[in-house]
């Protein structure tokens, strides 16, 4: 147990609307995550895969409220521990987290330097301005950023430098596992690679232990991470290896999810995309079973029945009540 | 489709910004011919001048140098009512959907506006026809959409219904400036299905603009490489990408993560 650097028990965290309904974006989600690992995490726009990086964080600003189960890091659960704890002791040191667009949220006003001043001010108190120059001086230099940039007002930065000098702070106190939503997806290519490659050096050098990177990329989630787990619906209806989720995907919305990759190599010029019909359920009622069922095709009489239970098969899980035999016969029929 | 008539030609197009020391050539010294039914994709990373010589071609900056003949005759804009019949026939869909759109119209006026630009003269049912059969075409439903106001949308819904807009109008020549980068993987397969199925029905010259050459592949005929304003490379898909020749495309393609291959990360 102790090799979990995260765990997630029964998470279910939900949104209260103005008409006081309560909205589950998360709903009961249970994962682990050991140590040195790196996880993925795929799923459609609204399916609550941001709110589930958030949830992580265990800070809950009103409209987003805790339901229940246990976030557990390095051996605490953090859902027990006060605000002002939470503060000073989990967030930046053991966990931290890059929200979607971070590089938007730098103060326009402010040199790079004084944010990681900040950040030592409350965490590390004892040092001095200098100390703190030459500490984030040496880190911006180990991860190929030039420490010119400390002295830069973020408007003087392009947008991939914005986005990897967030990063660069935010795990500047090396914490155990980074929280990364998104932090590609208003880039392009060649910004992207570098964000993936600082990503890449601060796990190799030891900065950050774990990752959890959330996108819809799924060709990037096969390069950075060893695991993959597809959200649908504020469930998460299947995790494998990134190999075994790629090439072999059990649950028919992570099949459709593969199908609409689009790589620039031979064969896929004319080769038919896969279209989902329909919209995800609407999340304020929900329906009672599968929540995939009206868009499967596969879908039967028995899915929409009750709750559909996880079920294991090796190392990996998914949820879906055909067993992965049948469904890989029927893949094949259909030449997908 | 190709060896069709030329539909918009461009001759050693330039576009300088700036005065003096402070010059800046977004856009140097580019030509090109765009047939009728052609998918063509613009590839570059961020402030190569796709964009810019999108714009031109839209007619929504001035060029400094070069000219475009459209139709064969070189394009004026000179009077209003020029612009007004140029941009019945050129059409753009944009990045961010949520800018799109006038936030104070609902969708009805949109869609009814659109009908009132081509000019002619309808009855009230058939305009309603032709609304339902825009939205039916782009998988929306008219009546749960028509009283709604843009923001009431989610993205994938906005974007789809400017392609609704494209469908009312068909124009003869689409710019799609980068139209899926801010939507999900799924939604990003029906859009483009929906622009490949327009392409069939109208025979529309479609400009892709986009930095995923995965995309462009998928998508275009013809290849235009743009690195700092000029034209690098330009092709056939296939010859493009499975056989590039500059280095410039060669450092594109593999930036971008592929399946069956290994991503150079060095």
């Amino acid at each position: 147990m102790s090799t979990h650097i995260l765990e997630v028990n029964e998470l279910k965290t939900y949104y209260r609307t103005r008409l006081k309904e309560h909205v589950y974006a998360v709903d009961g989600v249970t994962f682990a995550l050991e140590e040195g690992k790196t996880l993925g995490i795929a799923g459609e726009s609204g399916c609550g895969k941001s709110t589930l990086a958030l949830s992580l964080m265990g800070f809950y600003f009103p409209p987003l409220h805790f339901g229940g189960g246990s976030i557990i890091v390095g051996g605490r659960d953090i859902m027990k521990l006060g605000k002002e704890q939470l503060r000073s002791q989990v967030s930046g040191r053991e966990i931290s987290y890059i929200p979607q667009a971070a590089m938007n949220a730098l103060n326009p006003t402010l040199r790079i330097i004084r944010f990681i001043e900040d950040i030592m001010k409350e965490h590390r108190p004892e040092l001095t301005k200098k100390q703190v120059w030459d500490m984030a001086a040496e880190r911006f230099e180990t991860l190929n950023l030039s420490p010119r940039v400390l002295n830069a007002y973020p408007n003087e930065l392009s947008g991939g430098m914005k986005q990897r000098t967030v990063i660069a702070i935010s795990t500047i106190l090396n914490p155990k596992v980074l929280i990364a939503d998104e932090p590609t997806s208003a880039l392009d290519v060649t910004s992207q690679k570098a964000v993936i490659k600082l990503l890449k050096s601060l796990l190799d050098k030891g900065f950050i232990r774990s990752l959890v990177f959330i996108t819809h990329e799924l060709p990037l989630l096969y390069h950075v991470t060893d695991d993959i787990m597809v959200m649908y619906a504020g469930e998460i209806v299947e995790r494998g290896t990134a190999e075994q989720m790629i090439f072999d995907p059990i649950h028919p919305y992570t099949k459709k999810l593969m199908g609409s990759i689009i790589v620039p190599e031979e064969g896929m010029k004319g080769h038919k995309l896969a279209a989902i019909p329909g919209t995800p359920p609407n999340l304020k009622n929900v329906p009672e079973g599968c929540r995939f069922a009206d868009r499967c095709k596969y879908a039967q009489e028995a899915c929409r029945q009750g709750k559909i239970a996880n079920k294991t098969l090796g190392d990996r899980t998914y949820r879906c009540i055909v067993e992965p035999e049948t469904l890989r016969e029927w893949y094949a029929n259909e030449g997908e | 489709m190709k060896g069709n008539n030329v539909l918009i030609e461009g001759k050693n197009l330039t576009k300088v910004f700036g005065f003096g020391g402070n010059k800046t050539t977004a856009v140097d010294n580019v030509s090109f011919a765009f047939h009728e039914g052609e998918i063509i994709s613009i590839v570059g990373e961020s402030g190569s001048g796709k964009t810019t010589l999108a714009k031109l071609i839209m007619g929504l900056l001035k060029e400094s140098a070069g000219t475009i003949e459209y139709m064969g005759k070189p394009r004026r804009l000179k009077r209003h009512s020029d612009r007004r019949k140029y941009w019945k026939h050129i059409q753009a869909i944009f990045q961010d959907p949520f800018s799109s759109f006038n936030q104070f119209y609902r969708v009805e006026k949109l869609l009814l506006d659109c009908i009132k630009l081509q000019g002619e003269k309808l009855t009230k049912e058939e305009q309603l026809r032709r609304m339902k059969e825009a939205c039916s075409f782009v998988n929306l439903k008219y009546e749960e959409l028509h009283n709604k106001y843009p923001f009431e949308l989610s993205g994938g819904q906005m974007q789809r219904l400017m392609i609704a807009r494209i469908f009312i109008l068909h124009p003869k020549l689409l710019i799609a400036d980068e139209p899926t980068s801010m939507v999900d993987a799924c939604s990003r397969s029906t859009i483009l299905d929906m622009l490949l199925k327009l392409r069939e029905e109208n025979n529309m010259t479609i400009i892709f603009i986009t930095h995923d050459v995965g995309l462009a592949y998928y998508v275009s005929d013809t290849l235009y490489i743009m690195e700092q304003g000029k034209v690098v490379e330009k092709g056939p898909a296939e010859e493009v990408i499975l056989n590039p020749k500059h280095p410039y495309t060669r450092q594109l393609i593999s930036d971008v993560p592929k399946i069956h291959s290994e991503w150079d990360l060095a």
